[in-house]
């Protein structure tokens, strides 16, 4: 297979310009014509229903949620970049494009970068237009704050509630769509298929959750925007629902899935408590702006404060660790957050963990410098010169209060503990994944028809995501990318006309939805879907987790085959076919886990080097950082599906070439 | 952090299994909770001692677990969310119970949101409501003007995210005992009400989300608070008011 | 619901005022402020608005509690409100109705015999003459008193028309006009040997009921009409809450002065 990126000719300044410019249009007066299907409503998904819809075209879209403003965008605490610099720090389209190129540790592909940082101040302009309230200073203009990987302030927010208002921002312009009858809403739908007809993505399979019909839908394109797959690791800060079925279906149907192994396991994030733990919750980056990271420097001293017979607040300066100021002095805290996380994986193997739990993985993250600093120059903005401690720590908190409540509250509520008086405790945890649908600039995947956006593709972020970036390209995709490109695409469909679901296609894709339902209520098993899960997961994080190698990674490929096995063999679903059943839907969600877990091990094992989120550790210097090898890994890796025995995908690659960044070692130092 | 440690509780948890069956109160016994649980997290555990004596799992709605997407509800022991203010069900945590608590677990009660199975509720009224007016009509085209064109004071951006914090989740209406949806509905007439960019069609948005809110079956609101103590995010009565106003002022036009 | 209601407050407001005088005025002031009431053209506008106002709230309140009723067919096996609404927020209807019963037989007590009783007695005044009592009516034009024997009176060739009115029945002449004695039925009513304790600590059982709907009514009707911000709002509920207790706890006064106290 030939994997044609499309990329336009000229500068990369004016490829997209060029390339909108030449792009097929469709009359006004044909798109009531065109049926669009739009799988999942988050940034990407919504938006792309609502601009589509405000086009013209017949648009269906599904959530499996209960209502599409749920999906888990929402979830999305510091902000959205964009380049607009209101700040006046240097920043421009081009500082964007770069980091975001250098944040992904040189495995994205430029031309779909570059646009990704032309279209980012009109996301600004858009929200702002539809009402979403971000976060704005005295004077009545937006405030900025700065995130790990840049050295300027671009990033908006709204409070640590960013996702949230963009989300209901998009879902408000979707429900306005909704309300003219220009989208068709399906809550609580799962799709379950994809259906091609000669070649072409024409349709879904997708489950009424409440009443366990399953529904053809057709359609002249089928929009996949269902998020990322992180949940393969049973404990992310994922959403319990989110799940990579939608995008596993299509890439079964023949679309390539493009650098699974690349996962952004985020810095900052509540340590695990118990076995009965579900989720992991995230406490959001731009906390790195105002806390700094330690671990004791003593062993003995990490071991105190384990056991309960010592506090961090008793700990004198000298005796911390500040390991991201010591390692990387230009970008301290704020270094990319794969960067971070492997940090403190470093010191917490090292036996420098903080936590009392199984594994003693936790560092702290203490404010009490940033409570210092801004009480006293909040007292100085007072008039008060020369404040007493007691006032300056009480203005310092009343700061930090102001700008990261929430999260201070949510900390508080989950672990009991006041971070305002003592350190918060902190780890790494599965966040976001880069990987994806593999798709063209057009961001339509290998099956003509199948259009993949924001999380679910792997297009933008390389093999590290920046922080406020995936806000950035879930509102891109939808709003101002796939209008055009779909457009394109839906102008050869004029004639087509509606699209039959009686089709032999059709009703291959219902039998054999209906057929891997009825094997799971059918099958006589005794665990539990959670119990596998819980197992793929623990493989998952064991060997394919922020550091891997050659031997734990045949070990995961061969276990998890094995456990796919026995997951057929031995789950016990509950229930039936025609009710609401969640077990069920988590047992079709998990054995698509499965198969993507292994090719996860697979794709991180064919990439003999280090890059971004994937850390191979024979790949690395004397000092622990990554080591790239651009002469050989420079490409995308695209897998394709070949039947139920996963090892036998095959890998197709996408050179990457660099024509306008200079390719070069990712430096914070 | 007060060290974690293990209690045994008894459930009494509405059971329904469809939107036509008749349902009723049935008592579980759930021994090892650990205190440092989520309350969902206690649910996973009954789940699973559920399916390992193969009965049926009692199905809720739940998503994030972190407070924000609104899908979780729940009424617990009497209350909204349960017994901490300010917190969703999936941010309760077991350390709030205590050792041989009785737990009554009953879904949202409220016509307008009718029970689906167990403790899920529907609660697309909501999404009706948003869809008869709580956006602002403008195309997606990115065309728009610069974003920092119409200064917006601060007061009134930070009063307006406050009301947009709003998660959806029918706290208010579950909680209210007239059933009423003033404050989901207030925060968001209020959201766009506070800002330049939402004022423009103000009239006609407060008009038809409070039709539609009519239509849909919600009570009244006789103003007895209990929506602002039990939401979870806090959303303040001054929205109601916002309202109020609003929708007098558009009947007046 | 809200206009009404604080329509009502200021009603209170007013008849409160007037009630006052039972304690700290005598019987003739009382009655002619009750005659004012009585036959004032702008008194009679603001009493048909009170009416109204009274109908108009009840009515509204059943219905909105039907409507809210409706609202949740199936209630909770385990409800826990008072965790986050008061007392009053929540049993508006039923004070409502409470007060509503009162206010009913407030009526009948007193209005309809102020009305339509035709055996409404006319206030007098004793005089003492020559070592003996005797009653006289009063009149509202002053200096002229009847007297309150009929024997009397039909020797003086007068009659009594129409309730209050004095007549010379030969000429058919109008000579002058009594003033109903509603304070004389008032303490008679609180001080009847059988029914008067019960009679005040029925009232005294209404005024704290009363307090109650106000305690949540008053603020309540400005929110409804949008009256919310973070300035005034505490005066509003401050003055409100004083109001609610303020207000029934005079009211309930009268009653307890008149049974207990007044000589």
């Amino acid at each position: 297979m030939k994997l044609d990126s499309k990329i336009p000719e000229g500068p990369i300044a004016e490829k997209w310009t060029n390339h909108k410019n030449h792009l097929k249009l469709v009359a006004p007066n044909n798109r009531p014509k065109i049926d669009v299907i739009v799988v999942g409503t988050g940034l990407a998904g919504a938006s792309a229903a609502a601009s589509l819809g405000e086009m013209g075209y017949n648009v269906k879209a599904f959530c499996f949620q209960d209502s599409p403003r749920r999906a888990h965008s929402i979830a999305a605490q510091g902000g959205i970049n964009a380049a607009k610099n209101y700040q006046n720090d240097g920043d421009s389209t081009y500082r964007l494009f770069y980091d975001t190129i250098k944040g992904g540790d040189y495995r994205a592909r430029e031309a779909n970068v570059h646009r990704l940082a032309e279209v980012s101040a009109n996301i600004i302009d858009q929200c702002v237009a539809q009402g979403v309230p971000f976060a704005r200073e005295y004077g009545g203009m937006l405030d900025n704050r700065s995130f790990g990987g840049t050295q300027v302030q671009r990033t908006f927010y709204a409070a640590g509630q960013t996702g949230q208002q963009l989300l209901l921002g998009a879902y408000s312009a979707l429900s306005r769509q909704v309300g003219l009858g220009r989208v068709q809403m399906f809550n609580r739908h799962e799709m379950l298929d994809l259906v091609k007809v000669d070649g072409k993505a024409r349709g879904i399979i997708a489950r009424n959750l409440i009443t366990g019909e399953l529904e053809r839908h057709s359609a002249h394109a089928v929009i996949i925007a269902s998020g990322g797959y992180g949940n393969v690791y049973f404990l992310s800060t994922n959403a319990m629902g989110s799940n990579v079925t939608a995008a596993w279906k299509v890439h079964k149907r023949g679309a390539l899935f493009s650098n699974p192994c690349f996962v952004q396991i985020h810095p900052t994030c509540i340590p695990v408590h118990g076995v009965n733990q579900s989720k992991l919750t995230l406490m959001s980056e731009s906390l790195r702006n105002s806390g700094r990271i330690w671990v004791p420097k003593k062993k003995e001293d990490a071991e105190a404060i384990r056991a309960g017979k010592l506090k961090p607040t008793q700990l004198k300066e000298e005796d911390r660790d500040y390991f991201l100021e010591r390692r990387y002095p230009a970008f301290g805290n704020l270094v990319p957050r794969d960067v971070a996380s492997r940090a403190a994986k470093e010191r917490c193997d090292e036996g420098f963990g903080i936590e009392a739990n199984d594994t003693n993985e936790g560092v702290y993250l203490d404010f009490s410098t940033e409570i210092q600093n801004k009480g006293r120059q909040a007292a100085y903005a007072q008039g008060n010169h020369n404040p007493s401690a007691e006032e300056v720590t009480k203005l310092g908190k009343k700061w930090l209060e102001e700008k990261y409540g929430n999260l201070f509250a949510m900390y508080e509520k989950i672990t009991d503990e006041n971070p305002y008086e003592t350190p918060m405790k902190i780890y790494p945890a599965v966040h976001y994944t880069m990987g994806g649908v593999w798709v063209d600039y057009n961001l339509q995947s290998s099956i003509p028809g199948c259009f993949v956006a924001g999380e679910a593709n792997f297009s933008d972020h390389g093999a590290n995501r920046l922080g406020a970036s995936a806000l950035m390209q879930g509102l891109a995709d939808g709003y101002f990318v796939l209008p055009y490109t779909v457009s394109n695409y839906l102008a050869d469909e004029i004639r087509t006309g509606k699209i039959s679901t009686d089709s032999p296609e059709f009703a291959e894709a219902e039998d054999s939805v209906r057929a891997s339902i009825n094997k799971f209520l059918g099958n006589n098993g005794s665990k539990s879907v959670d119990h596998f899960h819980k197992r793929l997961g623990l493989i998952m994080w064991n060997k394919v987790g922020m550091a891997r190698n050659e031997k734990g990674l045949k070990e995961a490929i061969a276990e998890i085959a094995a456990l796919k096995d026995e997951f057929y063999k031995e789950v016990y679903v509950p229930g039936s076919a025609d009710e609401l059943n969640p077990e069920l839907e988590k047992a079709l969600r998990v054995a698509d886990f499965m198969d993507l877990g292994q090719l996860m091990a697979m794709d991180a094992l064919q990439r003999n080097e280090s890059c971004g989120g994937h850390f191979r550790e024979e790949y690395q210097d004397a000092e622990g950082e990554t080591l790239r090898d651009d002469d050989n890994f420079a490409f995308v890796s695209a897998w394709e599906y070949m039947g139920y025995d996963i090892s036998k995908e095959m890998l197709h690659k996408e050179e990457l070439k660099y024509e306008f960044i200079k390719i070069a070692a990712r430096n914070y130092k | 952090m007060s060290a974690a440690k293990n209690i045994n509780i008894t459930l009494k948890i509405w059971r329904q299994k469809n939107a036509k069956a008749k349902g009723q109160i049935e008592t579980y016994k759930l021994d090892n909770v650990s205190t440092a649980s989520s309350f969902l997290e206690m649910l996973d555990q009954l789940n699973e001692q559920l399916i390992n004596e193969k009965k049926e799992p009692v199905a809720f709605d739940h998503d994030c677990r972190e407070g924000i997407c609104g899908m979780c509800s729940l009424y617990i022991n009497g209350r909204a969310h349960g017994p901490d203010t300010g917190t969703t069900t999936c941010q309760l945590h077991m350390r709030k119970f205590n050792d041989g608590d009785t737990i009554y677990i009953e879904p949202w009660r409220s016509k307008a949101f009718p029970v689906v199975k167990d403790l899920v509720v529907d609660r697309s009224a909501f999404d009706r409501i948003q869809q008869a007016g709580g956006f602002v009509s403008v195309n997606t085209s990115g065309r728009t003007i610069d974003a920092n064109a119409i200064p917006v004071p601060k007061h009134d951006a930070d009063r307006a995210f406050e009301a947009a914090a709003c998660i959806g989740c029918g706290a208010c209406v579950a909680t209210c005992k007239n059933g009423s949806a003033m404050l989901f509905v207030g925060a968001k007439v209020s959201q766009y009400a506070l800002l330049p960019q939402g004022k423009v069609e103000a009239t006609q948005r407060v008009l038809n989300m409070v039709r539609q809110m009519d239509e849909e079956g919600f009570g009244n609101c006789t103003n007895t608070g209990a929506c602002e103590v039990e939401c979870p995010k806090g959303i303040s009565l001054e929205n109601i008011a916002r309202m109020n106003r609003e929708y007098l002022k558009a009947s007046l036009k | 619901m809200a206009l009404t209601g604080l329509f009502l407050c200021l009603f209170l407001a007013g008849h409160l005022a007037g009630n006052l005088q039972l304690i700290f005025s005598d019987a003739s002031a009382f009655n002619k402020y009750a005659l004012f009431m009585t036959t004032n053209p702008a008194v009679k506008i603001l009493s048909y608005l009170t009416y109204i106002s009274i109908l108009f709230h009840a009515v509204d309140g059943f219905m909105l509690t039907y409507q809210n009723a409706k609202a949740r067919p199936i209630g909770y096996a385990k409800n826990n409100p008072s965790k986050n609404s008061s007392f009053s927020s929540r049993n508006m209807a039923v004070l409502g109705t409470l007060i509503l019963v009162f206010i009913v037989t407030h009526m009948v007590n007193f209005w309809a015999k102020m009305h339509f009783d035709e055996k409404m007695p006319l206030q007098t005044i004793t005089v003492e003459q020559m070592g003996q009592k005797m009653e006289y009516y009063v009149t509202t034009d002053h200096g002229k008193y009847y007297p309150a024997d009929p024997a009397q009176l039909g020797q003086m060739g007068l009659e009594i028309r129409n309730k209050t009115e004095f007549y010379n029945k030969e000429v058919n002449v109008k000579m002058g006009e009594g003033y109903k004695d509603l304070h004389k039925i008032t303490v008679a009513f609180f001080k009847d040997p059988k029914f008067g304790l019960i009679a005040t600590i029925a009232y005294v059982v209404a005024m704290l009921v009363l307090a109650f709907h106000l305690l949540h009514g008053f603020q309540s009707a400005f929110q409804s009409l949008g009256l919310n911000n973070p300035k005034y709002t505490p005066l509003i509920k401050g003055f409100g809450k004083a109001f609610a207790i303020v207000v029934p706890l005079l009211f309930a006064a009268i009653p307890v002065y008149i049974h207990f106290f007044l000589k």
